[in-house]
């Protein structure tokens, strides 16, 4: 296990390398000048020209490149132009948002996809499995913003039963911190539960045909033993994939879904640094995407060699 | 053996680290029927299609007809494949499920330039009749046929291009026992009539017996014992060969079966491979692989105490 | 037949399949009974209805399946009993072996795990002692003690040990009967002859009764005490294998062992049976092998009784009698 979770740190490296480079490429050479930016309209050429030398601008784009990975490695983020406090300092607060709407999201779609596909599979092509998947056909063809618009309507301006927009910090009251991400992650979690429903669905059904099923099932252990520790067991791995795919979904997802909801999360955060020319923080809010999904994805492999033990020789 | 159709010697083939074939050799005459036997991980399957070339082999030869495949040109065993055809174990995997029984039969004397294209039909007719399948089956398609029919279909496919040598993967094995017979018997008449060479597969012992002239057991890769089928059946010299033939349903068990796994071929002990199993095994079987000797003519066993 | 009340007794048990939206039988009519400490064959080819007949025993046809019958275990009728009940009953009076030990076994739960659950809930055992039991069943089945089996998986033993382990999961609740479906076709040969030989020990050792399926007479002809020979959905020949190899009544019985190479003849050519099995949903009315049978008349169009012939019983108009095949 060890020599399994040594192999997938080391597979994480690329992930991540990966789009840091890309960010760096593209930001320094998309066209407009962060220094101009600053500096407004009124600042003259040798004012600019002083803050680009400042800020290393003027470096040819190679030394540029060596000195900012220096500091990507060494995790001195700098200090973002726009808020003049330090990168790290800033990004705790906003991906604290974006965490916490995607998780919960994601627990919604985990939890719920896997218990209706479970039901749905056991009652196969009876009235509970057809009208399942009938909403589950129709939860996968709702746009989220569209649902997103039509969860707001519904539960904030009609009912009031929960806010339209804004955030609460969870220091400031779980409840009412909860109450704020509550529709973004409905928004967001429910085409990814009617997703992993689907999967769960089909993936029971492969299952409960299988002869170590029968052999269970011969050997007298009882119906809810043989669904819920024989046949889940395995039909839940084709599922983790999926899972593991919505997650980061929703993690992307999470960032669209901020701006509906005008969350002040790492989606809205990046946005505007990009808008503002604002370097060291879009740097650092993409180092930290690309570290939680290269988080995300040791997870999903640590959970599907928990379920396997093949995986774990392999 | 100087008409020998096919002469194998020294063929081996390492798959990474494994060596699933190891120094196998064995001669098939014009018009024989040569059998190898064998259990899973024995490499009969390999040798199978390593003697066709249709696996590259790490080492040795293969003369066919005369020439050595092993160092033909691609294009030149291309050419020289009309004399050499398989069946394959699975005829529902082995035949394309979109083609007409008339395109299957015909390709291969497409592929060999063979007549034109009325003349093809015509043979494609002769041969329907020869493997017992009715004319109007040239214009249906393989899943409508059974798997002993659909055998059939793969036979005359084979036999399309009048090839010298027929290679036969387990042809029976997935048929039931009623259509097995059929499709046994056909082989055997083809044989007859067009004087083929047959080097048939097969983990099934009776059927071995039955339709061979000569036999090879093969274990881990490598031949222990080769030699007429009437001798060996009669009296097995290799321990392996002996315990195989007992473990054989309708044979008189004589012994315990043997006990233990076939070992992997991943890790073969140095020395015999049989050894880890073998009821006679002695020190000398632990550090020297026992080399093929003739205890009779034509009949070769590889094994220390082959003499006794 | 021994005096003592059988142990697993069949009456008239048919089963019929949905098939493309129809239902078809796949057993009909089908009568045995197995004494304690026998063991029956029922041999028959692919589609015959053997291990349709197995799993109805068990209460575990496929799904959509129709069975009417009666099927009693030890006197007790098991076709009437609540599906609850049912599997209970089945779970600890028959002991199942599988085909496939490697997709029979659960992948991803360890030997132990598997073991242990049947123990358990079938036996009440605490999970210490059930682990304990399952260690001991493992070395009684011929495993090796020094290799820890409870916690491996079915991937990494030999398809010989995962049939052990099989052997070893159907005996672990002391059952008085055990069905073998075929539990050394998947086998490599010297294998095969291993395992079988586990199965006479402990059918010797625990007196355990055998329902034993099997496409091959031969191998049944071994240890059998009786063989039912099965044709399309039909019981067409009961008698000791050995008579059903040596003097076959039936003439499907008979096609069936002139059809297969035996060791040490020299025939030139074998003697098929001509056509094919009729697939399911197509069988003939009448007598079902007429189509393929060398004595077919126009008796055959009705279907036979069976009867007694010589020592065994038989399904035909035209049972052979005397001739040795």
């Amino acid at each position: 296990m060890l020599r399994f979770l040594g192999q997938r740190l080391l597979l994480m490296i690329p992930t991540v390398v990966v789009p840091l480079v890309l960010v760096f490429l593209l930001l320094r050479l998309a066209p407009g000048d962060p220094a101009a930016q600053i500096l407004g309209d009124q600042a003259s050429p040798s004012e600019i020209a002083a803050l680009r030398s400042e800020m290393g601008l003027d470096l040819p784009l190679p030394v540029q490149f060596v000195l900012w990975a220096k500091n990507i490695v060494t995790l001195k983020l700098g200090t973002s132009f726009f808020f003049k406090q330090p990168v790290i300092d800033l990004l705790p607060q906003y991906a604290l948002v974006t965490l916490q709407i995607a998780l919960a999201a994601l627990f919604l779609a985990v939890a719920l996809g896997s218990i209706l596909g479970v039901v749905a599979a056991i009652n196969k092509d009876g009235v509970l499995d057809r009208g399942l998947v009938g909403v589950a056909v129709l939860g996968i063809s709702l746009p989220e913003f569209w649902l997103a618009l039509l969860l707001i309507f519904l539960f904030a301006v009609t009912l009031r039963w929960f806010p339209v927009s804004g955030y609460v910090p969870p220091a400031d009251g779980l409840l009412a911190s909860a109450a704020t991400i509550a529709l973004p992650a409905l928004a967001l979690g429910i085409r990814q539960s009617a997703l992993i429903t689907r999967m769960m669905r089909s993936s029971m059904l492969d299952v409960l045909g299988e002869p170590y099923i029968v052999t269970a099932r011969a050997q007298g252990l009882p119906e809810a033993m043989v669904i819920g520790r024989y046949a889940v067991r395995t039909a839940a791995i084709p599922v983790v994939t999926v899972a593991g795919l919505s997650a980061s979904y929703l993690l992307s997802g999470a960032v669209s879904i901020e701006l509906i909801f005008s969350l002040p999360g790492l989606g809205k955060l990046l946005i505007d640094a990009v808008a503002r020319r604002d370097y060291p923080v879009v740097e650092g809010a993409v180092l930290l995407i690309a570290l939680m999904l290269a988080a995300l994805n040791l997870i999903i492999d640590v959970v599907y060699a928990l379920l396997d033990p093949r995986v774990r020789m392999g | 053996m100087t008409d020998a159709l096919l002469d194998v010697a020294g063929l081996s083939k390492s798959f990474h680290q494994v060596h699933a074939v190891r120094d196998v050799g064995f001669t098939i005459g014009r018009g024989e029927t040569f059998g190898i036997v064998g259990e899973s991980g024995s490499g009969k399957s390999t040798t199978a299609r390593l003697v066709l070339r249709l696996v590259e082999p790490t080492r040795g030869v293969i003369r066919f007809r005369g020439q050595d495949l092993a160092t033909l040109s691609k294009e030149a065993l291309r050419r020289e494949r009309r004399h050499m055809q398989m069946i394959f174990q699975d005829p529902f995997g082995s035949l394309n499920g979109r083609m007409t029984i008339e395109q299957l039969i015909a390709e291969p004397m497409e592929v060999h330039h063979i007549g034109d294209s009325v003349e093809r039909r015509r043979r494609v007719g002769q041969l329907l009749a020869e493997v017992g399948l009715p004319e109007a089956a040239r214009h249906r398609f393989p899943h409508e046929f059974s798997g002993g029919q659909r055998q059939r279909i793969a036979i005359a496919r084979a036999l399309a291009t009048e090839p010298q040598l027929i290679v036969a993967d387990e042809p029976v094995s997935a048929l039931d026992v009623s259509v097995q017979a059929q499709v046994l018997n056909l082989l055997l008449d083809l044989q007859q009539r067009h004087g083929l060479a047959l080097l048939f597969i097969s983990h099934d012992l009776r059927v071995v017996e039955f339709m061979c002239d000569r036999i090879a057991v093969m274990y881990l890769g490598t031949v222990v014992e080769e030699g007429p089928k009437a001798e060996i059946y009669a009296e097995p010299r290799h321990p392996y060969t002996r315990a195989l033939l007992e473990s054989a349903p309708g044979r008189a068990r004589k012994g315990a079966p043997l006990k233990g796994d076939i070992p992997s071929a991943a890790n073969l002990p140095t020395g015999c491979v049989f050894q880890s199993r073998c009821p006679r095994a002695f020190d000398r079987c632990t550090h020297e692989a026992p080399q093929p000797r003739a205890v009779a003519p034509s009949h070769r066993v590889a094994c220390h105490l082959a003499e006794e | 037949m021994t005096d003592q009340a059988p142990i697993l007794e069949v009456r008239d048990l048919s089963v019929s399949l949905p098939i493309s939206g129809r239902m078809v039988p796949v057993v009909t009519d089908l009568s045995m009974s197995i004494s304690p400490g026998e063991a029956v064959a029922l041999v028959g080819e692919s589609g015959c209805g053997k291990s349709m007949t197995a799993r109805a025993i068990i209460g575990l046809p496929p799904p959509g399946a129709v069975v009417s019958g009666s099927i009693r275990l030890e006197g007790r009728e098991l076709t009437t009993l609540s599906p609850r009940e049912r599997r209970r009953v089945g779970g600890r009076g028959i002991g199942f072996i599988f085909q496939e030990p490697m997709t029979s076994l659960h992948p991803t739960l360890s030997i132990g795990q598997q073991m242990t659950d049947a123990l358990r809930y079938n036996l009440n055992l605490p999970t210490r002692v059930a682990r304990d039991r399952a260690r001991e069943l493992l070395a009684r089945v011929g495993l090796p003690k020094e290799r820890d089996l409870l916690n491996a998986y079915v991937h990494e033993l030999s398809g010989g040990m995962r049939q052990r382990v099989m052997i070893a999961m159907a005996i672990s609740c002391n059952p008085k009967l055990v069905i073998a479906d075929e539990p050394t076709t998947a086998l490599d040969v010297t294998i095969q002859a291993q395992v079988l030989e586990l199965l006479i020990a402990m059918r010797a050792e625990i007196g355990l009764a055998m329902l034993y399926i099997s496409h091959d007479l031969e191998v049944v002809a071994e240890f059998c005490d009786r063989a039912i020979v099965m044709y399309a959905g039909d019981q067409v020949e009961a008698g000791t294998p050995v008579e059903c190899l040596k003097m076959p009544h039936h003439p499907y019985t008979r096609g069936l062992v002139d059809a297969i190479p035996h060791a040490g003849e020299a025939r030139a050519r074998l003697s098929p049976i001509p056509g094919q099995v009729p697939s399911l949903g197509s069988w003939p009315r009448g007598c079902r092998f007429q189509p393929r049978c060398p004595r077919q008349d126009d008796r055959c169009a009705t279907r036979p009784e069976l009867a007694t012939v010589v020592r065994s019983e038989v399904r035909c108009w035209h049972p052979l009698v005397g001739e040795v095949s």
